[in-house]
């Protein structure tokens, strides 16, 4: 099957550009002055040139760049990203512990931004002149404009200082006790803000888009040959117009995979939330190498599977994308 | 005589311009009997899509209107009745093809879907029903292997046979009226003829009366036996085919004629000089003006042509042109 083999290729692609980023990463943390043994040697509070070229044998950091290398990237493909030695915490542990808040964060963050962004896309493409167009327009501006951290202190003020309605920091409240729902509704109440302060970018972006292709597919011709058969205006609407009109957001809403480092550290940052944003942050400040290199090979895989994703969903949308023809 | 199936009267289309408004169809009138063939032709730019446009209910939203006139089919008045009703009609009783082959259809569904859609939505058919009558309507307009070709997507196909997939949407429920804008001016010239050799067929196993919009006037003699030339928004000459091919009443006509020398060999020996009409169609925003737009580019202009809008001139019992000196001509 055509379908089926065009995706393969896509994965195929996927792990030679993951072994890219591999070698990159590491490339540049070699470049970079600085290594594992003046590290450990700080946090002893000094070493002389004796124990720290034990530390480097120990380590294998003496051996060439290739070797090195090589060695790095087979550890990588056993899941292995060496051990932290300021949280003194195997890497692969460490972030799998943060990975997943970071993946509710920018999932939720996403997904609720794609849904409201079409559904304002769609309202604001029949009426330009209505409500919420001047929503979206607005919206936008603020989007753009306005950086994040500060949307996200002003929510912070706003909701959690003045009006106390949602938590100050965190993911959940460890004092609190209860059942699966319990801890459910904890978790959705310590998400509203930071969701909503990374979703606002991604919504301006994703209702801006959604407007103008809504626009332009409501007045294309196969919307009047809709028009013309006598289709009801919600067949014509949803199910002629906004199909055409998903595929320019789903490739947007792929790009912006890219923000679940950039993006989160900072937003992560304002809400203390626990995820890969808070720990790179740290671990760069720290110079923490194998910390640091995991987090990029963990982007790296989230950017591709993400891009993947992508690919499917608009396999779903446009029978063009793939194919034969 | 019975009342026509379509009569449409005094018909005044408006284009909301950035400079003003323009009448982009200006008092037009004319009948379509149940079954007949109807022919439009015009230079482009002449309001014959609009003409379409304006019957089927599918103006530009916002910037065109029907400002006066009435089109009346079968009984009943389109230009004041329900969303709902026209609805119920388009796609049904009166269907269209468009000049677009290669943008009319949905990129994403299938052409059986879209097909079968329509037969889903004024024939109350099952999946099932609608499903296999695509095919059958597939089969009809000459698809090859149309079980096959169902679930092709649009972007599998040729124009030639999206044209024919818009066709076999358009006919689906048998429609009274078939409304086709310029079906193949996008398409090779080979195509071209078998495309209109299937309207002929199809026309002929129908019964549906069909507003055949070119401006190919080979296609005109071969496919209607009314023709309506429009010009500047406007109807310039119309009656049956052969006696306006035969003795033309409007200078624009006699220009249409001699571009294509065929038609001319075919209705008489003699040949003429194969010429165009020096010139263009002036800008919408002169449509209104109280005065014979073809002045411009009339060898018979003279100072009435330039003060008054003509009126319709009639010869014979049906042939009527709009010209000052059409005697003359
Ligand atoms: N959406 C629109 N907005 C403004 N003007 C329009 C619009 N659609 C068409 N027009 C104008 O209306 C006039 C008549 O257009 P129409 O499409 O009816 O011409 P036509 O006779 O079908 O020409 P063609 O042979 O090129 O199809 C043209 O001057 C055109 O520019
Ligand atoms: S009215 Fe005058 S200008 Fe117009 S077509 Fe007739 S002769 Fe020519
Ligand atoms: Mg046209």
């Amino acid at each position: 099957m055509a379908t089926l083999q065009s995706l393969l290729m896509r994965i195929v692609y996927a792990v030679i550009l993951l072994m890219a980023v591999l070698v990159l990463n590491f490339s540049m943390m070699h470049l970079a002055p600085g290594d594992v043994a003046d590290t450990i040697s700080q946090s002893m509070g000094g070493a002389d040139q004796e124990i720290l070229d034990q530390i480097r044998a120990d380590y294998g950091l003496d051996q060439p760049f290739l070797v090195q290398l090589g060695s790095y990237m087979g550890k990588v493909l056993r899941f292995d990203l060496g051990y932290s030695f300021f949280y003194n915490t195997p890497v692969t542990q460490l972030i799998l512990q943060r990975l997943p808040a970071t993946l509710l964060l920018v999932f939720t963050a996403q997904i609720l931004a794609l849904f409201i962004g079409v559904i304002l896309g769609v309202i604001s493409a029949r009426k330009p002149n209505g409500i919420a167009s001047h929503f979206v327009t607005i919206l936008a501006l603020f989007g753009y404009s306005a950086p994040v951290f500060w949307t996200g202190i002003l929510l912070l003020i706003g909701f959690s200082l003045n009006i106390q309605l949602f938590p100050v920091a965190g993911m959940r409240d460890v004092t609190i006790e209860g059942g699966f729902w319990v801890h459910f509704v904890d978790i959705v109440r310590h998400l509203v803000l930071p969701v909503i302060t990374l979703g606002s970018i991604f919504l301006a972006l994703y209702s801006r888009l959604a407007r103008a292709t809504m626009m332009e597919v409501l007045g294309s011709d196969y919307v009047r040959t809709a028009k013309a058969k006598g289709l009801s205006e919600r067949e014509v609407v949803y199910k002629h117009a906004l199909k055409n009109s998903l595929s320019p957001v789903i490739t947007l809403a792929g790009l912006q995979f890219s923000a679940v480092i950039s993006g989160a550290v900072l937003v992560e940052a304002v809400f203390s939330w626990p995820g890969l944003g808070t720990l790179a942050f740290q671990s760069i400040i720290a110079r923490d190498t194998p910390t640091i290199l995991g987090i990029l090979f963990f982007s790296a895989l989230v950017v591709i599977i993400g891009n993947l994703l992508t690919d499917i969903a608009l396999r779903f949308v446009d029978p063009r994308v793939g194919g034969k023809g | 005589m019975s009342e026509p199936l379509l009569k449409v009267q005094n018909l005044r289309i408006e284009l909301s311009l950035r400079d003003g408004i323009a009448p982009v169809i200006d008092d037009l009138s004319f009948e379509l009997g149940a079954g007949e063939s109807i022919s439009f032709v015009g230079e482009s730019g002449c309001g014959k899509s609009m003409t379409a446009l304006g019957i089927m209910g599918l103006l530009p939203e916002k910037v065109g209107r029907i400002a006066s006139g009435t089109i009346t089919f079968d009984g009943e008045e389109l230009t004041t009745v329900t969303q709902k009703r026209l609805r119920a009609i388009r796609g049904n009783e009166i269907s269209m093809i468009f000049q677009e082959p290669m943008t009319s259809l949905n990129p994403v569904y299938t052409v059986g879907e879209q097909i079968a859609e329509v037969l889903r939505a004024h024939q109350g058919l099952s999946k099932a029903a609608a499903w296999n009558n695509a095919i059958e309507l597939l089969d009809a307009v000459r698809i090859p292997n149309a079980k096959r070709r169902v679930s092709d997507y649009p972007f599998q196909m040729s124009g030639g046979q999206r044209q024919r997939v818009m066709i076999a949407i358009a006919l689906a429920c048998e429609p009274k009226i078939l409304i086709a804008d310029e079906p193949t001016t996008a398409l090779d010239v080979t195509v071209q003829a078998e495309i209109f050799d299937l309207l002929n067929e199809l026309k002929r196993q129908t019964g549906t009366a069909i507003i055949m919009i070119t401006h190919d006037m080979g296609a005109v003699a071969e496919m209607a036996e009314r023709m309506i030339v429009m010009y500047a928004g406007r109807n310039a000459e119309q009656g049956p085919v052969e006696q306006i091919i035969d003795h033309p009443r409007h200078p624009y006509t006699k220009g249409l004629i001699s571009c294509v020398p065929h038609i001319m060999a075919t209705l008489n020996d003699e040949r003429h000089e194969l010429t165009e009409i020096a010139g263009i169609v002036p800008p919408l925003r002169e449509f209104g003006k109280d005065r014979c737009l073809f002045a411009s580019r009339c060898n018979m202009v003279s100072q009435q042509c330039l003060d008054k809008r003509p009126p319709e001139a009639i010869f014979g019992d049906s042939q009527r042109s709009a010209c000052w000196h059409a005697e003359a001509v």
